[in-house]
């Protein structure tokens, strides 16, 4: 069925702006259906999708479930863990066996970068990115995106940095192509160990110091160190880099401005972030929680074919 | 039963062993060139195929291809293998050792030999193993496997790490005045990745392999050629900067050789489009520049030679996320049309120079048989439609393998008869026949 986003959403790095503003739209009245007291609207009933992850994530599935179950739709969990290879059913022969049972959609966690469009070109149902090894996770970007517009009104202009370990983040590749897309100017700040070399022909700014990404930025997205990606000593101790890179209140003290402070979660307090800062009152942090709902319901609801103009339709009955 | 007398009639004969571009008829009888000048006038009994247009050329020689046979028979074997070179406009392959059992010994260097006589298509020149098992440990007996009739050795698919192992196995392959061929990667640096380190990894989210891993290794093998006068040829070249340390070598007077694959003067790491496995092979598609850097290598000699480093892979293997598939792509079909185009057709290189990287360098370097069209040599010889416009379809190749970056392609130029010892093992106008009488 096509919709205005095509058939899969795969990637924030081949949206145009006004397919990213079209679902930050979406997103609207999807929030205010997460504040009522029955919180389940029609517009997905019958549908059935199913949510593939191969690696652990609490966060992300249960956001997504919420989701769909949210839009009415029937709904299964299958996870899997390791690779195609090592666990005998390869992903071609799992894409076969959910579209032989007329999945609507699959939403797909995996280890392996490309493989949620491995997914996509072999099978005919919509297939959501929910992040595919270190290359993309959309919706994490556009809910962060979603959640700056609520803060900052038009993001055109506005300054975000991105800080931590780049190289292995999809949410750091979703959130520098959507807030390119929306007119953001983008930089990241993190050891050069962590970031990409070729990291300045995306068109992002480096800043080697955290003073420095805090003296430029509206907006700091925090990334979690993450410990098991890194295949081999890129930073020494994580108290070094608490040290030298952490967001901690001191340093933020020193602002010119009010930040906002984000993360994708789950943090590892004290390290790349501390507490105080966390919980402090810059952060947007469980905002962004509440907009992922939101957003993952506007995507499933555009791939879906739903109209937006539908969408605020589409919150009135509360069967 | 003898093969007939073989008559090529009016082709462009090129011959760069011998300084000939002349139109002449190639005469063959009982294996060997008879005359390669002038009008043959009629011959009685002569097979004779009509060359006009097309050029004679001494065969073609790929000193780099995986063959598969002994142990993964189902992705290839030494006989698809052979005629798939055939097809090619190959008259000779040298069969790398990485195979299951690894050729390292004498007894599997006769095996292959005689796989190969049993395929009765192109000639199979067997490549012995550096090191017991290819394990980077012990030197394998490389005088037994010469005498075998072995022509290198290598520990292809895989570096040489040690490089005390690879100055001991240049000292020794002296002896026996073989060279040794180096697959140059450094195995800390290279480790995890799955495509070139650049722009393309940074987007797409995968690990990448430095040009680095690579130069590091050239100049080592470099250095040590220097110090133990042995003879290194470095496979698949793929750098700007591996291109700029053989010249350094080459420069000193260095026995250093190389050889380029097609695919890294005709694809940059963009083909990989979205992580499209078919273009995943070790070394990895690089950039623009490095391209560039080779195809002006190849002209100026820096490159002595192409070969395809073919190497089938099961169509499952490949269908599977990209960092899991194993890396290869075959190339025995498309080497001379991927050439034509990207090297003489844009003005690089003229046929001349082609010819000679691609049968007489191989030839002379690793003093093999061939190499040259003079009257009374073995009549190894390819002759070639420079200016054929084709369409690759993986589904007519003659190798078991599908898995080439070129499917859908239109290239240029294409083997039109293949002959070796002076019998027609390919011929295109028969092939084609075939082809369409299975399809009825």
């Amino acid at each position: 069925m096509t919709s205005a986003l095509g058939k899969d959403l795969l990637d924030l790095e081949s949206l145009s702006p006004e397919q990213i503003r079209l679902i930050l739209d979406t997103a609207e009245p999807f929030k205010e259906i997460s504040e009522r007291a029955i919180k389940k609207v029609p517009a997905l009933r019958g549908s059935t999708i199913v949510n593939l992850f191969f690696e652990n994530s609490t966060r992300t599935r249960i956001s997504f479930e919420f989701a769909e179950k949210r839009l009415s739709a029937d709904t299964v969990n299958v996870s899997s863990s390791g690779s195609s290879v090592s666990k005998g059913e390869t992903l071609v022969d799992t894409a076969r066996n959910l579209e032989a049972m007329r999945i609507d959609m699959v939403v797909i966690r995996h280890g392996a970068s490309g493989a949620a469009a491995f997914l996509a070109e072999r099978i005919e149902s919509n297939v959501i990115n929910a992040g595919d090894g270190t290359h993309e996770h959309p919706t994490q970007g556009l809910l962060d995106i979603l959640t700056l517009r609520d803060k900052l009104g038009d993001l055109s202009g506005r300054r975000v940095c991105i800080c931590g370990d780049v190289l292995h983040s999809r949410v750091a590749r979703s959130n520098i192509w959507g807030l390119k897309h929306v007119g953001a100017e983008v930089a990241v700040c993190g050891p050069r160990s962590l970031l990409p070399n070729a990291i300045e022909e995306l068109g992002v700014t480096v800043f080697e110091r955290i003073e420095e990404a805090i003296e430029w930025a509206d907006a700091l997205n925090i990334l979690r160190l993450q410990f098991e990606r890194m295949t081999g000593g890129y930073i020494p101790s994580s108290r070094e880099y608490n040290r030298v890179f952490g967001v901690t209140r001191e340093r933020l003290e020193k602002a010119p401005r009010d930040i906002l402070i984000l993360h994708p979660g789950p943090m590892n307090r004290g390290v790349e972030i501390d507490s105080d800062v966390a919980d402090g009152p810059h952060s947007v942090i469980l905002h962004q929680v509440t907009n992922g709902v939101a957003i993952r319901m506007a995507v499933l609801y555009l791939l879906a074919g739903g109209k937006p103009e539908l969408a605020e339709a589409a919150k009135g009955t509360t069967r | 039963m003898p093969a007939r007398p073989i008559l090529l009639k009016g082709g462009r004969v090129l011959d760069p062993s011998r300084n000939v571009d002349e139109i002449a008829d190639v005469l063959v009888a009982d294996g060997r060139i008879v005359s390669s000048a002038g009008n043959a006038g009629r011959v009685d009994d002569a097979e004779e195929i009509d060359c006009k247009g097309s050029i004679i050329s001494p065969g073609f020689i790929d000193v780099h291809c995986h063959l598969r046979e002994p142990g993964r028979e189902d992705v290839e074997t030494i006989a698809t293998g052979a005629r798939a070179a055939a097809a090619g406009g190959f008259t000779a392959v040298c069969a790398m050792p990485n195979t299951d059992p690894v050729t390292d010994n004498q007894a599997a260097v006769g095996f292959i030999i005689r796989q190969a006589q049993r395929a009765d298509a192109a000639r199979v020149h067997v490549i012995g193993a550096i090191s017991v098992g290819q394990k980077g440990e012990r030197l394998a007996e490389f005088g037994e496997m010469v005498a075998a009739g072995a022509v290198a050795m290598s520990d292809d698919g895989k570096p040489v790490v040690s490089a005390q192992l690879m100055r001991t196995a240049l000292e020794y392959a002296r002896s026996f005045s073989i060279p040794v061929i180096d697959h140059c990667e450094e195995p800390t640096l290279a480790h995890g990745g799955s495509m070139n380190e650049g722009i393309v990894s940074a987007r797409l989210g995968l690990k990448g392999i430095p040009s680095e891993a690579e130069e590091i290794m050239v100049i080592r093998d470099i250095l040590l050629a220097r110090r133990t006068g042995g003879h290194v040829h470095l496979a698949h070249m793929s750098t700007h900067g591996s291109v700029e340390l053989i010249r350094w070598g080459k420069e000193r007077g260095i026995n250093v050789t190389a050889e380029v694959c097609p695919h890294h003067i005709s694809l940059t790491e963009d083909r990989i489009g979205s992580y499209d496995t078919n273009a995943k092979m070790n070394p990895p598609l690089r950039t623009a520049k490095d391209v560039e850097s080779l195809r002006e290598a190849v002209k100026d000699g820096t490159i002595d030679m192409i070969a395809t480093d073919h190497a089938p892979h099961h169509y499952d293997e490949k269908e599977r996320e990209f960092a899991d598939a194993p890396n290869g792509i075959v190339g025995l079909e498309t080497a001379l049309a991927v050439s034509v185009t990207n090297l003489v057709a844009t003005g690089h290189i003229d046929f001349r120079t082609l010819i000679d990287k691609m049968s007489c360098a191989p030839a002379r370097l690793f003093g093999l048989p061939g190499g040259s069209l003079a009257k009374g040599v073995a009549a190894d010889i390819t002759v070639f439609d420079p200016g054929a416009s084709w369409r690759v379809e993986p589904a007519d190749f003659q190798s078991k393998g599908r898995n080439t970056p070129y499917a859908g392609m239109t290239l240029t130029g294409r083997a039109i008869a293949t002959i070796v010892g002076g019998r027609v093992v390919y011929s295109f106008g028969q092939s084609t026949a075939n082809a369409r009488a299975s399809r009825a």
